[in-house]
């Protein structure tokens, strides 16, 4: 649907040449919910905007729907540009027009007529839940109800492609899942293919199936959400996991366990199906060890569980040593390594 | 020898028309050209909708020559334009050209500083909605745009009975010339300050309808 084709952009600022994106090529494909993160100035910013060609690449091709954004011509590029909504970080809202009057803007570009303009602006505001708030100015509304109204107003033409630009990142956690729910439902009971950036991990992992992880201006991993959350390659997608999911303790707290007497502590991580049976318990009544979870979190990602957990066993040395060995058949688990230094 | 009021009051509101004649004129005048020059100024700037260095430079010059000229060394210097245009030097009519030259960068220069306080994202997202420049200017600059504009023509507007009372200096008529002929040249210290207290009450009106408008249009 969307395809990055060794794309670069560059920038020539007070005659330096900024490299915004370098050689990315990458396809969202219809239907998907794509993430793309990485930390302010990977370039992130500047690829969504290519989407639109609201940026030219440099070199490279943008292609939408196997079209080539380079060939066609202003009056085209338009008609395409009302085929993409386009959601932003500070919502963008016309102070001049009432909340209706934004989300009915996009149609009175196209002259489409009154009535059917009414019709589907009582339409999508509906759909956003902003109904009762429709001769309100923007002014007048919260963070979350205006990205709301960003979100009619990027639907109003019955677009394909839904781009997101940190959409969520001037809310509150609490708005921001809202925002991510709703962003879910445009994309399942409309079938919008969503394109987001963000710099904030749980984003990716609340409503992405897929995530590209950039820096300075490259792609640096990029793949299922689920894979690159559990085997993350690049340390700087270990940086964006460990900030939605810390999987271990701090060495101070381990260091003081370990002195109180908690001797054989393991980190145990697994993924979807081994979570239906009680195996834990089962191990280690088996031979007779007691553990106890010290330290963990399980999240779900993409419909399967993802679970982190740091347990202390108790017992015989050499018994613990054989229900490990029995756990390592079933699940990750490995020694947490007390850090000296 | 001082004024006969029984019969000058006449004079005084003949003189008050023409003063509100030369403003309104100058206003629709220069504010039809100012706006049309400041949204040429604003979008031709570099990185937006219809970048153009040769125009801006050029607008941007005209307007930083003539701006800093004091109104009267302008309104004589233009004279013989004036002339070739007006057929005249002399009178409201011959005021208003020159006024209405003044106004219109004025009004130019602050059209483009009101438009760049709107919020690029605003326009970004206009494009972004699939928006021809044509339509950004009359679908988003101007509405988001108006509330300050309303506020800076009436800037303008006082400047402008400020200009219609220079231009009654050198014949313009109105009630500069009123009060410099009457006021000034005979000593009568009454027609200046009836004169005086006219213009004040004028720039008050003007005030109070911008205030008025603007605070309509933006809503606060």
């Amino acid at each position: 649907m969307i395809e990055f084709l060794d794309v670069s952009k560059t920038f020539k600022i007070a005659k330096r040449e900024v490299h915004a994106v370098r050689n990315v090529s990458l396809t969202v494909n219809k239907g998907d919910i794509f993430g793309v993160i990485g930390f302010s100035g990977a370039g992130k910013s500047t690829l969504l905007r290519l989407v639109n060609l609201l940026e030219a690449p440099t070199s490279g091709m943008v292609k939408i729907n196997d079209t080539d954004l380079a060939s066609l011509s202003a009056k085209d590029l338009r008609q395409l540009r009302r085929r993409i909504g386009m959601i932003f970080q500070n919502f963008n809202l016309f102070s001049s027009r009432t909340v209706a009057g934004n989300v009915a803007y996009p149609l009175k570009l196209e002259g489409v007529p009154k009535a059917e303009i009414e019709r589907r602006t009582a339409e999508l505001l509906e759909f956003v839940g902003l109904s009762d708030k429709a001769k309100n100015f923007p002014e007048q509304l919260s963070g979350g109800q205006k990205q709301r109204v960003g979100i009619a107003r990027a639907l109003a033409t019955n677009p394909e492609i839904l781009i997101c630009d940190e959409a969520t990142s001037a809310l509150d956690p609490e708005t921001t899942a809202d925002i991510l729910k709703l962003l879910k439902r445009v994309n399942k009971e409309l079938g919008i293919t969503v394109l987001l950036i963000t710099h904030e991990m749980n984003v990716i992992t609340t409503i992405c199936n897929r995530v590209a992880v950039m820096e300075n201006g490259e792609v640096i991993e990029l793949g299922d959400v689920l894979d690159v959350f559990t085997k993350p390659e690049h340390p700087t997608t270990q940086r964006f996991i460990e900030s939605v999911n810390k999987d271990l303790p701090s060495a101070e707290l381990l260091k003081e366990w370990h002195a109180a007497g908690d001797k054989h502590i393991y980190q145990v991580t697994y993924t979807g199906g081994a979570t239906n049976q009680p195996l834990l318990s089962q191990v280690t009544q088996k031979y007779d060890v007691h553990f106890n979870i010290v330290y963990g979190s399980v999240r779900e990602i993409q419909g399967n569980l993802l679970g982190n957990l740091v347990l202390s066993f108790k017992g015989d040395q050499d018994k613990v040593s054989k229900a490990i060995q029995e756990l390592q058949a079933i699940v990750d688990i490995k020694e947490v390594i007390l850090d000296e230094s | 020898m001082k004024v006969d009021w029984s019969t000058f009051y006449q004079h005084i509101i003949e003189a008050t028309g023409e003063t509100i004649y030369m403003v309104t004129l100058t206003l629709i005048f220069g504010s039809i050209f100012g706006i049309t020059v400041g949204l040429a100024l604003f979008v031709t700037r570099q990185n937006n909708i219809l970048e153009n260095r040769w125009i801006f430079g050029i607008l941007n010059f005209i307007i930083n020559i003539i701006r800093p000229i004091p109104f009267i060394v302008f309104l004589v210097f233009l004279m013989p334009v004036t002339r070739t245009v007006m057929g005249t030097t002399i009178g409201t009519g011959a005021a208003i050209f020159p006024m209405a030259i003044m106004a219109t960068f004025s009004v130019a220069r602050i059209v483009e500083q009101n438009l760049m306080s709107i919020d690029p994202g605003v326009i970004e997202a206009s494009k972004a909605m699939g928006a021809s420049p044509l339509q950004i200017i009359f679908t988003v600059l101007i509405p988001e745009a108006l509330g300050p504009l309303v506020l800076g023509l009436t800037f303008v507007s006082i400047g402008l009975i400020d200009f219609s009372a220079v231009a009654g200096y050198v014949g313009g008529g109105g009630l500069g010339q009123v009060a410099i002929t009457y006021g000034y040249q005979r000593f009568d210290t009454s027609v200046m300050i009836v004169t005086v207290v006219i213009l004040i009450i004028l720039v008050q009106i003007a005030q109070w309808i911008g205030n008025t408008i603007a605070k309509k249009l933006m809503r606060r």
